[in-house]
């Protein structure tokens, strides 16, 4: 009976610390059991990014590189590398140089040429030629 | 029918592997099952005490593996049960005097016999480990609702899955209902969400089990033993019977208890 209301006694304070045992030990099972550290993972992160960033802008600050785990064996790397919103263009290299710390989204919209990154985006721009076939 | 051979293991010491092995070995002689129990913890001889049969070895596995005395000469008739065995570990030698191979050839001598074969594995992930758990068709992994524990537990999923023994079953030892209402211990339903394996059983903080130990009986035997019950549960379910998982709740468990459970998490067990 006392734990009831202890549940609710404690539910404005801090988690509790069965919870954060709980987070502790997911965030260091998954680092076991693919035997990468987590400032390696940070450091592959960077390498990747790097590499990346050689061929295409990255907004790097919309990255998101973790590792996850769907079932016992299945872990793995959910990387999610969005673009930069603007995209340098060889031949406009002025006008893009402008742009390529434009990270807003009025600034953006306004770019017929621009990646679309969300799938609305792609739904709305008649003109975006992406390699995915449109949804019909 | 060959007999089921069965490891009871848990990476980190101290977690109540000895105590588990014992009292399913006796819980499983009590179905009426024919059971030997070895314990592979070589040079740290324990379920001999546990069990009450220290007066009694003659020979021990070692002695066995090399060839000192017969197989039939080194299994100890235990006091109550006749269908039940021991088979002690050598104290003054090490792991390094046996090897799996060893292991698997003496767990096939007793499977005609037998319907259970229990192997007590030392802590561990070494050469005692893979001794322990070479012969086994199911390996049981003995943790407690703390972080090293599980950690360890996980560690040795992973070998078992390594050796193509895994993943085994999940039995969570030293549960404390009211730890957990309180969110101050991971729930059984915490531990097998982390770790992702089958629960097998979950055994309650039971102040009969050091006595049990001190006397060399084990709690299984004791009948107002909550622990017992958990343990009687456990060697049930090993025989292929389905036994819920029991109350762990220790006061009277009227509605307010139940809710108060339900809040905590702890009887919401998905494996259940």
């Amino acid at each position: 009976m006392s734990g009831f209301f202890d549940r609710f006694l404690n539910r404005g304070k801090e988690q509790s610390s069965a919870k954060s045992a709980k987070e502790r030990l997911q965030f260091v099972l998954i680092h076991d059991r693919i035997n990468l550290p987590p400032e390696r993972l940070q450091q592959m992160k960077e390498e990747i990014l790097a590499v990346i960033s050689k061929y295409v802008d990255v907004a790097a600050e919309d990255v998101d590189i973790a590792l996850e785990q769907r079932e016992r064996n299945r872990n793995m790397l959910i990387a999610e590398i969005p673009f930069s919103k603007s995209r340098k263009v060889e031949d406009s290299a002025g006008a893009a140089a402008d742009n390529t710390n434009a990270h807003t989204a009025s600034a953006t919209d306004d770019q017929h040429d621009t990646r679309a990154e969300s799938p609305e985006d792609e739904a709305a721009s008649d003109d975006e030629t992406t390699d995915k076939p449109a949804s019909q | 029918m060959g007999a089921k051979v069965i490891t009871v293991t848990s990476g980190k010491g101290g977690v109540g592997k000895t105590t588990t092995a014992a009292n399913l070995g006796v819980a499983l002689a009590r179905l009426g099952k024919k059971v030997t129990l070895v314990d592979a913890d070589i040079g740290l001889r324990n379920l001999d005490v546990v069990m009450g049969l220290e007066n009694r070895i003659v020979y021990d596995l070692v002695d066995v593996v090399e060839g000192r005395c017969k197989l039939r000469q080194a299994m100890i008739k235990h006091k109550q049960f006749d269908d039940l065995y021991l088979i002690p570990a050598a104290q003054t030698r090490d792991k390094s005097a046996v090897s799996p191979s060893d292991m698997i050839e003496l767990a096939d001598k007793l499977r005609d016999e037998f319907d259970f074969i229990l192997f007590d594995s030392p802590a561990g992930i070494e050469r005692g480990f893979r001794n322990a758990v070479a012969a086994a068709d199911e390996v049981l992994i003995v943790t407690n609702p703390e972080v090293s524990a599980v950690r360890d537990a996980d560690r040795i999923i992973g070998l078992l899955e390594a050796e193509n023994k895994g993943p085994g079953q999940l039995i969570l030892n030293r549960v404390k209902m009211d730890m957990i209402r309180r969110g101050d211990m991971l729930s059984a339903e915490d531990v097998t969400d982390i770790l992702a394996i089958r629960l097998i059983g979950i055994v309650p903080e039971d102040e009969t089990v050091i006595p049990a130990s001190n006397s060399g009986v084990p709690v299984t035997l004791n009948e107002n033993s909550r622990a017992g019950v958990a343990f009687r549960n456990i060697a049930r379910r090993l025989t292929g019977e389905t036994v819920p998982f029991m109350q762990l709740d220790e006061s009277s468990g009227g509605f307010f208890n139940r809710l108060a459970q339900w809040f905590a998490g702890g009887q919401n067990n998905r494996n259940s």
